[in-house]
């Protein structure tokens, strides 16, 4: 996977936002302040934006370039968060102009490590975590157990839409959700539900090349 | 829902133009959404910075000025800053002696705001950040983000501005800060909800004969729903949560702070029915806000702060301040 193909995961990340962002707004309007779809939107915009401006000629350069537009661009929890994230995943992928799938595990469980530090989230506290950390985890034991990369890659996007729909269920203990205590039970994270479709957009990539 | 707007999206910049043509007093970028004192950072005293998403109108733009705050940063609606706009705030307002952030404790908020201050550190100013969480809606434990940042925003940043104005170091501006916020608690009370501008509709639907007690600033909904009740009973609460969590005795600084969409002849009654409680207990107001300083766009309610004040609380209140806002001794 070379610089092409993650400026095209940015890409379709940005598409879905674009598309899903009145949905991510009614799910952010239940249990917060209805401006996560607008929030993402925004950010994802910018990051196109940067990307066709700044010479990207790494994995690691896209990433970190997207990670650092998002927090200077998105603002809420969402802008630090989703920001920090890419930003740990670019500087783990380092320099090298192609990267395997086990690199980009790497990079994933560096994006975790630094959401987690950031936010102090673990899961099952209803948060972009619940969908993040079955994703890495399931990336990791597909690659492990000699899984191409596609099917490695949709093992991870199902385990994030699965975490995504277990928020459900989950009381929120982070994030503007919390303050509503037993009354987030039974909506979906907006985050987590965030989180899926771009990591879906991961897969969605990585399926259209091995075509 | 009907809003005076041009387009959803050109909200903040077209009301931060409006906000700098109307106060000659305020440095407004409008393009890095900064607003500063026009005569700049003051050599020597300690420099205030806050912010928060925009919605809130007069906090944080029309409270910059002399006696409250040097800075403020307004984000999109209801979403937090980004550290760009801290940072550079928190460059202009250096005076070599230090800056205070007055952060108010949402997650979004203390996460912008902490990347600001790692930056400001790096470029060598000073950073105190004060985090103020007095809304008592919200249990402070373990199994939340913590209690909302909500009026005792404009008391923290009313009474540091006036100690920071007398040359005070970082150390003790801030101290006072949390002083002011460990002094007060809060609790807000809707109804209505109100539209985010690019959402289009409420953030949440209340019937007619519905409340929402213990809102945040956000829109978003609050501690319990309840039915709608003479204002009296209302008023009582919102004080009762309160005197569940701090003694209501001494000299108070009490503000009925309208949430945007509530007329003044409705916080006056309120304002009313809060000295009525207060009178039947050991406390007497000695000093007080009515009005909309704290708001959430057009949602119909109020919020109730009180502080106990010290003497020393007192003078620093009284200081004179001079802001779009907030206006008197000068």
């Amino acid at each position: 996977m070379d610089a092409a193909f993650f400026r095209a995961w940015i890409a379709e990340s940005a598409a879905v936002v674009e598309s899903q962002r009145d949905h991510l707004t009614q799910l952010d309007a239940a249990i917060g302040d209805a401006d996560h779809g607008i929030n993402l939107a925004r950010g994802f915009s910018a990051v196109t934006a940067a990307l066709d401006q700044a010479a990207t000629p790494t994995p690691g350069s896209v990433l970190r370039l997207a990670g650092s537009t998002l927090i200077s661009k998105v603002g809420g929890a969402s802008g630090p968060l989703y920001g920090m994230a890419l930003r740990q995943a670019g500087k783990a992928l380092g320099d090298a102009p192609d990267v395997d799938a086990s690199a980009l595990a790497s990079a994933l469980e560096a994006a975790l490590a630094g959401v987690q530090k950031l936010g102090a989230a673990q899961e099952g506290e209803k948060t972009m975590v619940d969908a993040l950390a079955p994703a890495t985890s399931a990336l990791a034991e597909a690659l492990a157990e000699g899984a191409s990369p596609a099917d490695a890659l949709s093992a991870l996007s199902a385990a994030a839409e699965a975490g995504a729909q277990a928020t459900i269920s989950m009381q929120a203990l982070k994030g503007r959700a919390s303050y509503l205590g037993p009354r987030s039970v039974g909506h979906e994270d907006p985050g987590a539900a965030s989180t899926a479709l771009i990591l879906r957009a991961l897969r969605d990539v990585a399926l259209r090349q091995a075509r | 829902m009907k809003k005076l707007i041009n387009s959803p999206d050109t909200v903040v910049a077209d009301a931060l133009a409006g906000l700098a043509a109307a106060h000659p007093s305020l440095a407004v970028d409008v393009e890095n959404k900064v607003i500063t004192r026009s005569g700049g950072a003051t050599a020597g005293k300690v420099g205030l910075v806050s912010g928060g998403g925009a919605g809130h109108e007069p906090l944080h733009g029309g409270f910059v000025g002399y006696g409250m705050l040097d800075a403020a940063c307004p984000g999109e609606v209801f979403t937090s800053p980004v550290p760009d706009q801290m940072l550079a705030a928190t460059i202009a307002v250096n005076g070599g002696a230090g800056v205070l952030h007055v952060v108010k404790n949402y997650t979004g908020d203390v996460l912008n705001f902490q990347l600001a201050a790692e930056l400001a550190e790096d470029e060598g100013i000073e950073v105190a950040p004060v985090v103020v969480n007095d809304d008592v809606a919200v249990q402070d434990s373990l199994y939340t983000a913590g209690r909302r940042g909500t009026g005792a925003t404009v008391f923290v940043e009313k009474i540091a501005g006036a100690l920071a104005e007398r040359a005070a170091p970082l150390g003790e501006v801030a101290a006072t800060a949390r002083e002011v916020n460990d002094r007060s608690r809060s609790f807000g009370i809707a109804l209505t909800s109100c539209t985010v501008p690019a959402a289009g509709k409420p953030t949440f639907e209340l019937g007619d004969g519905e409340i929402e007690l213990g809102i945040g600033i956000h829109g978003e909904p609050g501690r319990t729903r309840a039915p709608l009740a003479p204002a009296r009973d209302i008023t009582a609460a919102a004080l009762d949560a309160i005197e569940a969590d701090m003694p209501l005795t001494g000299d108070l600084l009490v503000m009925v702070n309208g949430m945007g969409g509530t007329p003044l002849i409705e916080l006056y009654l309120v304002y009313n029915e809060v000295s009525r409680y207060l009178a039947g207990k050991d406390a007497r107001i000695t000093r007080n806000l009515v009005g909309n300083y704290i708001t959430s766009l057009e949602m119909q309610g109020f919020s109730v702060t009180v502080c106990r004040l010290t003497d020393s609380l007192t003078d620093l209140w009284d200081a004179p301040v001079q802001t779009p806002a907030l206006r008197w001794g000068r």
